[in-house]
């Protein structure tokens, strides 16, 4: 493979040409012609034979060259940059960074810089097992061959056979073996996606407490001499290449700063000193996956603590060899053959801001035999070296670059290196920045709002039962009540959501039984899924690893803060380098838990169902589709609104996406893949049985025949990323990669002809493909397999219908929230910044942060026929804004039509059923029949009337769309126009009014009949008093009676001091007593603040006071003589009781309770007993009206069972007797004082 | 008028192993005057209600119920009209409603073949009459009526003001014109549980967003407030109206509502912000203020 290279480096063969070759490889079908840079003369695509024939003969090994190239870079720059680049690289052992895990952090202490180029060891065993390794073969062998085999093993090991391969022997650069030793494995190429091994600049270490970071290291002052190099004085002094001057004071403050020739000494010795200390390490840690192993971990950190070195153009040490490496890498990843184009970005600009070597060109380099071979010495031998290539390669992705955020352009633009390497570049992307509008804010807008009770699907009518109901309700409560534990909690240091919640949870789903409950609680989950998590990568507030970025948290002017902060931090934060495994931040973290803790399969079953269904619906969303119109600016206007309904249906796809495929893949996912073929194959032949959870591979197909791959690709790959490590080997997702394979291949960025792709489209696309491409579960050498099979691929360029891929819905916002690991190049260039100690101190800038809102509603688009068609030609010519508001408005007013007919139409049929269940409750009696039947009675006569909701509901349409259509459109829009809006409007309305009232109208009515017929039964019930007219207190009533409870106190108080036991001073005063009465009064005829349980203890309390009063019971307060009620002041306050029962309560009055045996006990036990008062009140009760005579008679008859003192017997009877003898008395004649006086005589005859 | 917390727990403090009677009451009305009885009556039963949970489950024991049964058998048996029952409640520190009720049960117990059902219990407390045995009817009612902190009266009492400043609300809405909707629309509408109002437009009161307002017309004090958010307001967190989070995400902020009928009203939303001390703002007339007492 290095041949290649090595004859391109001695230009026998044309960069061109070997592009072409290597792109053929790439597309061996060679459907389309290798497109070109557009930066490359026409001639150099002219093919020479003698190149071809140079190439033809390593023919076999053109797919490796990529990833050689690759690897070559990586390795080059590793030896170059002491501390290591941290380019990310997919860890050969990152598939057992689970995505599921809580915290998102990638797992696995093996991060080791050195594995990024594996040691022989496992090459050699990868070389072995290379037939079982073949493309063809998905059972790639297992062992270290998997394992460690990085970014295209497979291929490598296909062509190159074994350690006979020039590279494989002693050509490599250094002692092949030693592991850790930045070989030239050709086996062994970079795996590029392991944030352990290449953390990025600044970030947090991912892995768990327990690993050893392999970052941040102090610096080991290793002689006198750099006492002064303490990161914390390095921090603060200014930068060399500005204020050289300034370093007088300071004399060495760069340890490897040139020109001082004491330090040059000196670092010859502590060079050997490191490299002794690195070898004793080498020795500690066996395995190769010791952090520190090589790439000068010793050394001060590359946190940026460190004063950069200057880079210096004229110092570059082989331009031209860079130059024609920058051009051919430049063109591979202009034509997609790197798996990753914003890793690659990620490299370069690691690259640029290079912050020293371990070596100075000439005084350091490593003893090589024979290093004549261009390959053979380093390619990058300073910073300086490093800088030219990563600005040449920034020139040549000088289009990406333009695409970037406005931060990332300014800094680019500001960036000293850039601008002293080519000053061309500088100025062209300082124009683009100027002219940037693509603000991105890294800060993620909180958000967690709880789903909204939802009346339509919520309430009683879609249970079962009553039972069903409230358990759901049960449900929803502690689901909710878990959320805010959870909110509230999980920050905390040592809350676990298992221990804190699990066993809540699992209790709650143990009560989900029945079917329903299941749908409803997956519908309720799924929407507070959406609803929390919607918000851009799903944050809600500051989450674990996604702390907000220091950098944009701090004003220009507060870099002085931000440099003290920076002593205290080990490392700025970062949200998980360039390809950060999938994972589930913020309140995702919640609903990933909680499907985990309640580990309950129907709810997996019933949410996956539910999952797959809104994806469907969503993907399938009739995005409106306006010409990109040119003419007016009105066009960005709309064109808002389309990104932003875009971005929204975008988002929520790849959300559920995710969870659909977390929960479809769950019981299938493990640490590791299987370790053994056998093992393999059979787990193989058994999950290909298994249909997959939703035909995504369809969805694929239709959405690249649709060209809405920018819709379905985004939240394909969500799902895939979620896949276990036996997904990519099924047949049927093997061709949904071969799919995505070639779309990525086909995403050309260069390439701007008609029908093409938007460029920011592509991008995106691009960018979560290649994200797909790192993540562990996804096999390495996926990327690099030869000739996939294309034919299925064919589709996409079958169809010429503009679909949303041509149009410009993704904006750079979207871009950078859907992948936010791009973001990471603005703060690797930001990092450079604050390391460079505040020179350039301004760039970093707070951004305010932009939403997106709810998406609306979308019209369906359901006309059909040549009116419909008729209808599509208009809105044709015209400006998209007409559409959407024409469809807006039907939509509205049919909605709108719905809701009328239900208030109006609705209504008056339910007001007949409930004069006709009246009218037949009156001819059948009380009963009236069984409500079952009484109801279909009045729908079989109701119903029919349905069929005027259509008629009505047209009129509605009719009368209420054009004024809104009107109001809406501009003013100046024609008359034409407006009417064929306005009539096209009226008929949208009108159908989908219609339509759902011819579907849903007797439904309706049988419903809201139902409803009113069993509020009627239950009026007809018990308490007809209660519910019948209550009146109101008059007009003039300012509401100013004492309030009920009040007087029920007071009363009570009353009560409480006549039964006793009380102090012989207590008692009341007749003056309250009647003063109570009257509030009473004023009470009953105001009756704003009284309710029936209250009047009801009104009533009884005063019919108890009643019988106190009669049996002389109340102590009265006055002249200690008097401790009685005079009689006058007794039968005045009867009076005023028998006019508040008779006249002002509207509650029926327990008046029998007068009689009750404990009232008239209160009788017996007075002595001498005294009668006169009761029957008073006896008889004016029956005057009144107020009890009749069987009444009494009644409640007298039940007294008999009482037991009774026998002479009380029969003064009751005889006492009573007159009084029921007397059916007709007239008034006159029953004077209450004759009667008192004739009983009392009687009494004390008796007595 | 505004009760501060300290106030309260002035208060509270005084009523600590106090018999819930009419006597104590007014010890407690003398030994603070400036506040209305219905307040003191309001945290009286609070507190009291406090201390029952607390001690309930001792006077329920078999042995306690037989124990006080011959203990009340003993005393009637001895003189019926003297107040044996609430004597017996006083002397066990027993609520003397809750004392009727554990002996009308045991009673019924022994002179019906099956065990009383709840409901006919609960009818007999409301009306004593129909207790078959004359001198326990006179003695449950002479329990009832001096009980200031239970029983069918004081429920009803406690119904009632929930009732009267549901309507006082009400009004204060309506002249403030906040467009609502009541519980009994909000039920027609489906839902299951029901806040008094839901505010159709949300106000801001005191820097808080509130959307519903519910009084519960017992003093809101700290114990209180969480029982009814876990019993029904917290799912109101999710429903009727889109509560705003604050980043801390608790909710804690619950105003009580005081009005010259002296009766204390809570009014729950969920307003987010640090915690305060007790913030006072008029709502809108001068003798009615919005409390919110966050920082327990």
């Amino acid at each position: 493979m290095a041949a290649v290279l090595e004859s391109l480096l001695r230009e026998e063969v044309s960069v061109a040409a070997a592009v072409r070759w290597i792109a053929r490889s790439a597309q061996s079908s060679e459907v389309t012609a290798p497109t070109r840079p557009q930066a490359w003369p026409e001639s150099a695509f002219r093919d020479d034979p003698g190149e071809a024939a140079a190439l033809s003969s390593l023919r076999p090994l053109r797919k490796e060259f990529v990833p050689f190239l690759l690897n070559f870079l990586r390795e080059q720059s590793s030896r170059v940059l002491p501390q290591g680049p941290p380019t990310p690289a997919k860890a050969p052992g990152s598939s057992a960074a689970l995505p599921g895990r809580p915290g998102g952090p990638p797992r696995g202490g093996r991060g080791a810089r050195s594995q990024l180029f594996p040691p022989t060891e496992p090459s050699s065993t990868a070389a072995a097992e290379a037939p079982s390794a073949r493309r063809g073969g998905r059972r790639r062998g297992p062992g270290p061959g998997r394992e460690r085999g990085g970014r295209g093993s497979g291929g490598l090991e296909e062509g190159v056979s074994g350690e006979s391969s020039p590279w494989a022997g002693g050509r490599r650069p250094r002692g092949s073996g030693s592991p850790g030793s930045p070989s030239l494995a050709r086996s062994d190429p970079p795996n590029l996606s392991n944030l352990e091994e290449f953390p990025p600049v600044g970030s947090v270490p991912p892995g768990p407490a327990g690993t050893k970071p392999s970052r941040r290291i102090n610096p080991t002052p290793v002689s006198e001499e750099r006492s002064l190099s303490k990161p914390k004085t390095c921090f603060t002094s200014p930068p060399i290449n500005c204020v050289p001057s300034s370093q007088s004071s300071v004399p060495d403050t760069s340890p490897w700063g040139h020109g001082l020739p004491p330090g040059c000494r000196s670092l010859q010795e502590e060079r050997e000193m490191l490299r002794k200390e690195r070898s004793k390490q080498l020795q500690q840690s066996p395995t190769p996956a010791c952090p520190t192993s090589e790439s000068g971990s010793p050394l001060p950190s590359r946190t940026g603590n460190l004063t950069a070195e200057p880079a210096d153009p004229a110092r570059v040490s082989s331009r031209q060899r860079l130059e024609l490496i920058a051009l051919i890498y430049s063109s591979c990843i202009a034509e997609n053959l790197v798996p990753n184009l914003f890793l690659e970005l990620f490299f370069v600009l690691q690259l640029l801001t290079a912050r020293r070597m371990v070596a100075t060109k000439e005084s350091d380099l490593e003893p090589i035999p024979g290093a004549l071979d261009s390959l053979e010495s380093p390619l990058f031998q300073s910073v300086h070296d490093c800088v030219f290539f990563a600005v040449q390669v920034l020139e040549h992705q000088f289009q990406v670059l333009s695409y970037l955020d406005k931060g990332t352009l300014k800094l680019l633009a500001e960036n000293e290196r850039l601008l002293c390497f080519s000053p061309a570049l500088q100025g062209r992307l300082r124009a683009a920045y100027e002219g940037s509008v693509a603000k991105v804010s890294l800060a993620m807008p909180p958000s967690a709002q709880a789903v909204s009770f939802q009346p339509e699907t919520d309430n009683r009518a879609n249970f079962s039962s009553d039972r069903a109901f409230h358990t759901f309700k049960k449900q929803r409560d502690v689901f909710f009540e878990v959320l805010r534990e959870w909110e509230d909690r999980h920050e905390e240091p040592g809350w676990d959501f298992e221990k804190g919640l699990g066993s809540r949870i699992r209790a709650m789903m143990g009560q989900l039984s029945a079917a329903c409950s299941h749908s409803h609680f997956v519908r309720l989950f799924q929407k507070q899924l959406l609803q929390m998590c919607q918000s851009p990568s799903g944050t809600g507030g500051t989450v674990l690893g996604e702390a907000p970025d220091v950098l944009s948290m701090l004003g220009a002017d507060k870099l002085g803060r931000l440099r003290r902060l920076q002593e205290r931090l080990v490392a700025p934060q970062s949200s998980g380098g360039p390809c950060p495994p999938p994972t589930f931040p913020g309140c995702q973290g919640f609903f990933r838990d909680f499907i985990l803790s309640a580990s309950s399969f129907q709810f997996n079953q019933h949410l996956m169902d539910s999952l797959s269904l809104k994806i469907r619906e969503l993907n399938s969303l009739a995005l409106p589709q306006p010409e990109p119109s040119d003419e007016d600016g009105e066009s960005d206007v709309d064109w808002q609104g389309e990104r932003r309904q875009f971005a929204m249906v975008l988002l929520s796809l790849r959300l559920l996406a995710k969870f659909l495929g977390f929960v479809a893949f769950l019981p299938y996912r493990g640490p590791e893949p299987p370790p053994t073929r056998e093992l393999q194959d059979s787990i193989l032949a058994l999950r290909s049985q298994v249909p997959p959870a939703l035909d995504v591979r369809a969805l694929l197909q239709q959405g690249l025949r649709a060209r809405r791959a920018v819709l379905t690709v985004p939240w394909l790959v969500e799902f895939l990323s979620l896949a276990d490590h036996i997904v990519p080997l099924l047949d049927y997702y093997r061709s949904i990669f071969t799919l995505l394979l070639h779309l990525h291949r086909s995403l050309v960025l260069s390439k701007e002809s008609e029908g093409e792709m938007c460029f920011l489209n592509k991008l995106l696309l691009l960018a979560v493909l290649g994200w797909l491409f790192q993540i562990p579960t996804v096999p390495e050498d996926l990327f690099f397999l030869e000739e996939g099979q294309l034919d299925t691929f064919e589709v996409d360029t079958v169809t010429s219908e503009q679909g949303l891929d041509g149009m410009p819905v993704v904006d750079q916002h979207l871009l950078y929230t859907c992948c936010p690991y791009i973001g990471e190049l603005r703060k690797l260039l930001a990092s450079w910044v604050s390391g460079s100690s505040g020179r350039s101190g301004g760039f970093v800038r707070k951004i305010t942060p932009t939403t997106t809102t709810g998406l609306g509603a979308q019209p369906p688009r359901t006309t059909q026929g040549l009116q419909a068609q008729l209808a599509q030609a208009f809105f044709h010519n015209q400006p998209p804004s007409l559409r959407r508001t024409v469809e807006f408005v039907a939509e509205r007013i049919g909605s709108n039509c719905v809701k009328h007919i239900k208030a109006t139409l609705v209504a008056d049929l339910v007001r007949q059923a409930e004069s006709l269940l009246q009218e037949q409750l009156v001819t059948q009696g009380q009963e009236g029949g069984d409500p079952a039947q009484l109801l279909e009675i009045l729908c079989s006569q109701l119903c029919p009337h349905g069929a005027q909701a259509l008629t009505r509901g047209r009129e509605f349409c009719q009368k209420k769309s054009p004024g809104a259509v009107r109001a809406l459109l501009p003013e100046e829009t024609p008359a034409a126009v407006l009417s064929s809006a306005e009539n096209i409007a009226v008929g949208l309305a009108t159908e989908k009014a219609c339509a759902w009232l011819s579907a849903n109208i007797t439904a309706l009515i049988r419903r809201e009949v139902k409803a009113a017929v069993s509020r009627t039964l239950r009026a007809q019930g018990p308490e007809p008093a209660a519910r019948g007219e209550r009146r109101g207190c008059s007009r003039a009533c300012e509401h100013h009676a004492p309030l009920p409870s009040h007087l029920i106190s007071e009363i009570k108080d009353v009560l409480a001091l006549a039964v006793g036991p009380r102090d012989p001073e207590e008692g009341v005063s007749p003056e309250h007593l009647e003063q109570l009465l009257g509030q009473l009064g004023q009470t009953l005829r105001c009756r704003q603040f009284l309710c029936p349980p209250a009047e009801q203890h009104l009533a009884k309390c005063s019919v108890e006071l009643a019988s106190l009063l009669v049996a002389d019971q109340i102590p009265v307060l006055g002249p200690p003589v008097q401790h009685r009620l005079e009689r006058g002041q007794a039968r005045r306050l009867l009076h005023m009781l028998l006019s508040l029962w008779k006249d002002d309560f509207q509650v029926p009055v327990p008046l029998q309770l007068l009689l009750s045996p404990r009232n008239l006990g209160l009788l017996a036990d007075t002595r001498p007993r005294e009668w006169d008062l009761l029957l008073f009140l006896l008889r004016e009760l029956v005057e009144k009206g107020l009890m009749g005579r069987t009444e009494i008679e009644a409640c007298l008859g039940s007294l008999h069972d009482a037991q009774w003192p026998k002479d009380f017997s029969e003064e009751l009877a005889t006492l009573f007797n007159p009084l029921l003898a007397e059916p007709h008395m007239p008034e006159p004649q029953l004077r209450a004082c004759e009667l008192v006086q004739t009983n009392r005589g009687t009494v004390l005859a008796q007595s | 008028m505004i009760l501060t917390k300290a106030q309260y727990d002035e208060i509270a403090q005084c009523l600590v192993s106090v018999p819930p009677t009419r006597q104590s009451l007014r010890k407690l009305k003398q030994r603070f005057p400036s506040q209305s009885q219905a307040t003191l009556l309001s945290i009286f039963s609070q507190e009291y209600q406090k201390h029952i949970k607390r001690t309930h489950a001792k006077h329920h024991t078999s042995e306690a119920i037989e124990s006080y049964y011959q203990r009340y058998l003993n005393g009637v048996g001895r003189n019926g009209a003297a107040p044996v029952l609430l004597d017996l409640a006083n002397e066990v520190d027993y609520a003397p409603s809750l004392m009727a009720r554990i002996i009308l049960e045991r009673f019924l117990q022994e002179h019906e073949e099956t065990p009383p059902s709840k409901s006919v219990i609960n009818s007999m407390l409301r009306d004593p009459s129909q207790i078959p045995d004359g001198v326990l009817a006179n003695q449950v009612y002479q329990c009832i009526v001096n009980d200031c902190c239970y029983g069918p009266l004081v429920d009803c009492i406690k119904h009632a003001i929930g009732h009267e400043h549901e309507v006082l609300l009400r009004d204060l809405l309506l002249e403030k014109s906040l467009s609502f909707l009541d519980e009994d629309q909000l039920r027609a509408k489906g839902y299951d549980k029901t806040p008094d109002f839901i505010l159709q437009v949300p106000v801001a009161v005191e820097g808080h967003i509130i959307h519903w307002i519910e009084s519960k017309a017992s003093f809101g004090d700290e114990c209180s407030h969480h029982a009814y958010l876990h019993d029904q307001f917290w799912s109101y967190w999710n429903r009727p109206s889109k509560q705003e989070r604050h980043r801390n995400g608790s909710l804690r902020s619950f105003p009580a509502v005081h009005d010259d009928k002296g009766f204390e009203k809570k009014e729950l939303d969920f307003c987010q912000g640090p915690p305060l001390d007790f913030g006072v703002i008029q709502l809108s007339r001068p003798d009615c203020f919005l409390l919110s007492p966050r920082n327990h």
